[in-house]
């Protein structure tokens, strides 16, 4: 299993449905209590090294907000 | 934004139009997902009728008709006719495609013309506030019926498999891997294509018709009612009740193709 080297959310793109906070098997991402200009608030990113990479969040994201990045080399966990 | 939204998306149309939360986002990524697998971005002609799910393929940074009402089979029919070449998909919801557009679509589907057609199902008219659609499920509570519908639901994937389409298939945003996987076989097939997509409404199905406050209940309740086909094989018609049945659905590879036979009638009375 590669290691995920972080995951990037669009705060400008995202309106804050969660869908990304629901899908994610791990927990590994939250609903923070940082808002957006237009009052969404975002989801956020915490234990990275728990992620699987399962990419269920950015498969799911209605605004294409969400992606989640390898780390460079793609050393195995 | 996604490296695929930059690729296809056109920026300056964002945000979308969608409230949080709606599945018809989650179709535009699985649709962009396989169009970059299957490398026919520079082919694509996107047709598009009225609705909420008729938004959708407006942000491509491709050639877009958004059409009239119900109309877009017959645009998409034209602009296939016209150019052959094109890979054209229609992107059409509930009320659009099975109710102000029924006769459109059944006799897209009875010329087996070359075109990929996906209904956005949210059960309801979204964007003008709630109205019932022909896929609102019997009893349910809209806007326009307050004491319940008294309709029954309608199965447009057995309609058009009757009228004649090649590549029947249903599947829900619910499941994104698997949306993507069939989007792929259905752009892929010759013939006419239709993808039932059950995709959320959170502001206006979710709350009135299923009593739901947020986008994540909606897909969980969608993800508890599907069935993969096999699967759905096995159990007896009342235990099928209620039920969303998944994965491809009818597939006729035999069946001419509506161009095709246009072709040969030409070159016959040439000859």
């Amino acid at each position: 299993m590669k290691n995920m080297d972080h995951i990037h959310i669009d705060s400008t793109a995202c309106k804050g449905c969660h869908l990304c906070v629901d899908q994610c098997p791990k927990g590994v991402l939250t609903v923070s209590e940082r808002r957006n200009a237009k009052g969404y608030l975002l989801p956020q990113v915490g234990d990275i090294a728990a992620c699987i990479g399962c990419l269920n969040c950015e498969l799911i994201c209605p605004d294409l907000a969400l992606e989640v990045i390898p780390a460079k080399g793609g050393e195995e966990k | 934004m996604h490296s695929i939204a930059e690729k296809y998306i056109r920026t300056s149309a964002l945000p979308t139009i969608f409230c949080p939360g709606c599945g018809h986002g989650t179709v535009l990524n699985a649709f962009l997902r396989a169009v970059d697998e299957l490398d026919i971005f520079d082919s694509l002609g996107l047709v598009s009728g009225i609705g909420c799910s008729s938004w959708t393929p407006v942000f491509v940074d491709t050639d877009v008709m958004h059409t009239l009402h119900g109309r877009a089979p017959a645009f998409a029919t034209g602009l296939k006719m016209a150019n052959p070449a094109l890979n054209v998909v229609v992107f059409s919801g509930d009320g659009d495609c099975a109710g102000i557009g029924g006769n459109h679509l059944i006799h897209a589907a009875r010329r087996n013309i070359d075109m990929t057609l996906l209904m956005l199902d949210n059960e309801i008219y979204g964007m003008t506030g709630g109205q019932v659609s022909p896929t609102t499920p019997t009893h349910a509570k809209s806007q326009t019926t307050p004491l319940g519908n008294p309709e029954h639901g309608f199965d447009v994937c057995g309609l058009v498999t009757a009228a004649g389409a090649t590549h029947v298939s249903r599947y829900t945003t619910a499941q994104p891997r698997a949306l993507v996987k069939g989007l792929k076989a259905a752009l892929s097939h010759k013939g006419f294509s239709f993808v039932h997509i059950i995709s959320q409404c959170p502001t206006q199905a979710g709350r009135y018709i299923h009593g739901l406050s947020s986008p994540g209940e909606y897909l969980k309740m969608i993800r508890e009612q599907s069935i993969p086909r096999a699967a759905a094989e096995k159990l007896s018609q009342a235990e099928r009740a209620g039920k969303i049945v998944t994965g491809l659905l009818h597939q006729d590879s035999d069946k001419a193709e509506f161009i095709d036979q246009t072709r040969r009638m030409k070159a016959g009375a040439k000859a």
